[in-house]
């Protein structure tokens, strides 16, 4: 289902302008804290008034300031999963999830209480109160009452942030099974990459209240001119693959992309199954020619496409493998020692163990 | 001393608890209505209305029932004026000893309740719209159930002030037996009477029993709510 958003709203000092358009199982949004991504959700679900603009899901108008349509948030249906899961806490887990249920007329409940209590593992949860549940349990309660609601679609607003790190994978798990078992459309807000890159197909990047870019998110990532917004850190190439084998002895998976096979150790996938990597540029070192008697499996021959000219010492270098971009990051000083310049040959090295689960999104 | 009541007594006690009763109850809508308006709205006049309500509070109460007998007698304004459209009269009624005690109580009524909705997590309200309650269902759903420990609170403070209302009361309805005499009227009538005093201290130590259990119940009453609510012993 296509969502159409052209929005504009002004909070005291801070102005929205953003507009897209996606048509992905799950969108993210990303970008930094305070650049406008709950804000927008909050327009979406109605809950703040745009000051000028049009959102749009399918064929049904929420809010056009020139017709004058603004649809009043308990009759969106869309349903909003909050950072904190703000359960009604003087309502046990059954009667939160089946909250919004009572509010949907008949005809247009879709979503099935023993197929959601199922899929999100609730029915050892139902008798218990909020105060009684620990925040990821609370996360999947909160999941399976937006849903229970039958949303035309989903508004996840950081599901994860308040969440340890055992817990987030947990939750990952989740909204996996909930994307590919459920069909309705995702907005995901997050400011961590790897939670994009496991999920999303389509990214928003926003940054002081405007898009930045938008487009799918293996490229964006490839894109030089927005690592300063994805974070040089954790950033890196997001490489569409499939996996063509998986050797059960040594635990490596061979996925195959546009420019070789990539080797990866400790992800788990079916053979045929399609796949997004992230290839972090930290994790990619740059060779003149094909090293030998080396225990990095992964070496790809490739060209020098582009050279980062980012102050500090470390450059990133974007190397184009039979068409596929990797991104190596790489000390100024072995830039200069190696004289790197674009149009170079060069070999790309990728560790296979740089990868985890992490990494890895099942598209 | 109480092992018997006297069908007088017996009276004035019943008398008293009507009265706080109806009195409480009829304030509720208007003590709730005022509450969320000060608790959610930004309007011109809201430090007056806020001051005004608590009136009651500082004003001496002969001032209140004066006021109540100048507005609402059977010649007042307002009490001609119900009077002639809805044949309601509070004037030397007990349903005008309500009337001065819901007044009385309403600035505990109003505070009570007021505090509860502060405390209230707008945002759990936008979650539940989000979730197709409409405004009204919000309300009903979510806002009021978890205001519910301030709305009991609120209710019995303004029920106990209502068992020891003397002022407004005595001014404004007069002091009938078996229409507006209540206790605390029937102790001062004993008290202006020669050889009333022994019928005085046993309406008195019956006026502490009562007041007592009534502290108490409520007590109980808001912990109850509050696990209700909340599903904890605050």
């Amino acid at each position: 289902m296509r969502i159409e958003i052209d929005v504009e709203r002004r909070l005291e000092s801070f102005r929205l302008k953003a507009s897209f358009s996606c048509d992905a199982p799950v969108t993210a949004l990303f970008g930094r804290s305070g650049c406008g991504k709950s804000t927008l959700l909050n327009l979406v679900a109605g809950l703040l008034r745009p000051d000028r603009g049009r959102i749009a899901i399918g064929d049904r108008v929420l809010f056009d300031v020139a017709s004058g349509v603004n649809v009043p948030p308990e009759q969106r249906r869309v349903g909003y999963v909050f950072q904190d899961g703000l359960l009604l806490p003087h309502l046990s887990v059954r009667q939160n999830l089946l909250y919004g249920r009572f509010f949907t007329p008949p005809q247009e409940r879709w979503a099935d209480i023993g197929r959601v209590v199922a899929l999100l593992d609730l029915a050892p949860l139902l008798e218990r109160r909020p105060r009684h549940l620990s925040g990821g349990e609370k996360q999947r309660v909160a999941l399976g009452r937006a849903l229970l609601a039958s949303p035309r679609l989903l508004l996840m607003d950081e599901p994860l942030a308040s969440l340890d790190a055992g817990r987030r994978g947990e939750i990952l798990y989740y909204i996996e099974r909930l994307r590919d078992e459920v069909r309705v459309p995702i907005l995901y807000v997050s400011h961590e990459i790897e939670e994009v890159v496991r999920l999303a197909g389509h990214m928003v990047l926003l940054s002081d209240g405007r898009v930045a870019a938008s487009g799918e998110v293996h490229d964006l990532m490839g894109r030089m001119e927005l690592r300063g917004l994805i974070g040089r850190y954790e950033g890196g190439a997001v490489i569409e693959a499939k996996v063509a084998a998986q050797d059960l002895d040594s635990g490596l998976a061979r996925l195959a992309f546009t420019g070789g096979e990539l080797l990866v150790a400790d992800v788990d996938a079916l053979v045929g199954e399609s796949l997004r990597v992230r290839v972090r540029a930290r994790d990619v070192s740059i060779a003149l020619e094909r090293p030998r008697d080396i225990s990095i499996l992964n070496c790809f021959a490739g060209r020098i496409a582009e050279i980062g000219i980012e102050p500090g010492s470390s450059v990133d270098v974007r190397i184009d493998i039979a068409g596929t971009p990797i991104l190596a990051r790489i000390t100024r000083h072995s830039a200069a020692r190696l004289r790197l310049a674009a149009g170079q040959e060069v070999w790309a090295l990728v560790k296979a163990v740089s990868f985890d689960r992490q990494s890895v999104g099942y598209a | 001393m109480l092992d018997a009541l006297t069908p007088s007594e017996l009276e004035a006690v019943r008398l008293s608890l009507k009265v706080a009763a109806a009195s409480v109850l009829a304030s509720l809508p208007f003590g709730f209505a005022l509450a969320w308006l000060l608790a959610r709205r930004q309007f011109p006049g809201k430090s007056l209305l806020d001051a005004v309500i608590h009136l009651p509070l500082v004003l001496p109460p002969v001032v209140i029932g004066y006021l109540l007998l100048v507005l609402f007698g059977r010649r007042g304004p307002i009490g001609q004026w119900l009077d002639e459209t809805f044949g309601i009269v509070f004037a030397f009624r007990w349903t005008g000893a309500a009337l001065a005690c819901a007044l009385m109580g309403l600035p505990l009524l109003v505070r009570a309740i007021r505090q509860s909705l502060e405390a209230v997590d707008r945002r759990l309200e936008s979650a539940a719209a989000t979730l197709g309650a409409g405004r009204l269902w919000v309300l009903a759903s979510v806002t009021i159930p978890l205001s519910l420990p301030g709305i009991v609170t609120g209710m019995l403070l303004s029920f106990a002030r209502s068992l020891g209302e003397f002022g407004a009361t005595i001014t404004f309805v007069s002091n009938i037996p078996g229409e507006t005499q209540t206790l605390p009227l029937a102790i001062y009538t004993y008290t202006q009477v020669p050889g009333g005093d022994p019928q005085a201290m046993r309406l008195c130590v019956l006026s502490v029993l009562l007041s007592l259990a009534a502290l108490l119940a409520s007590e109980f009453i808001v912990r109850r709510a509050h696990l209700r609510v909340f599903g904890d012993a605050h």
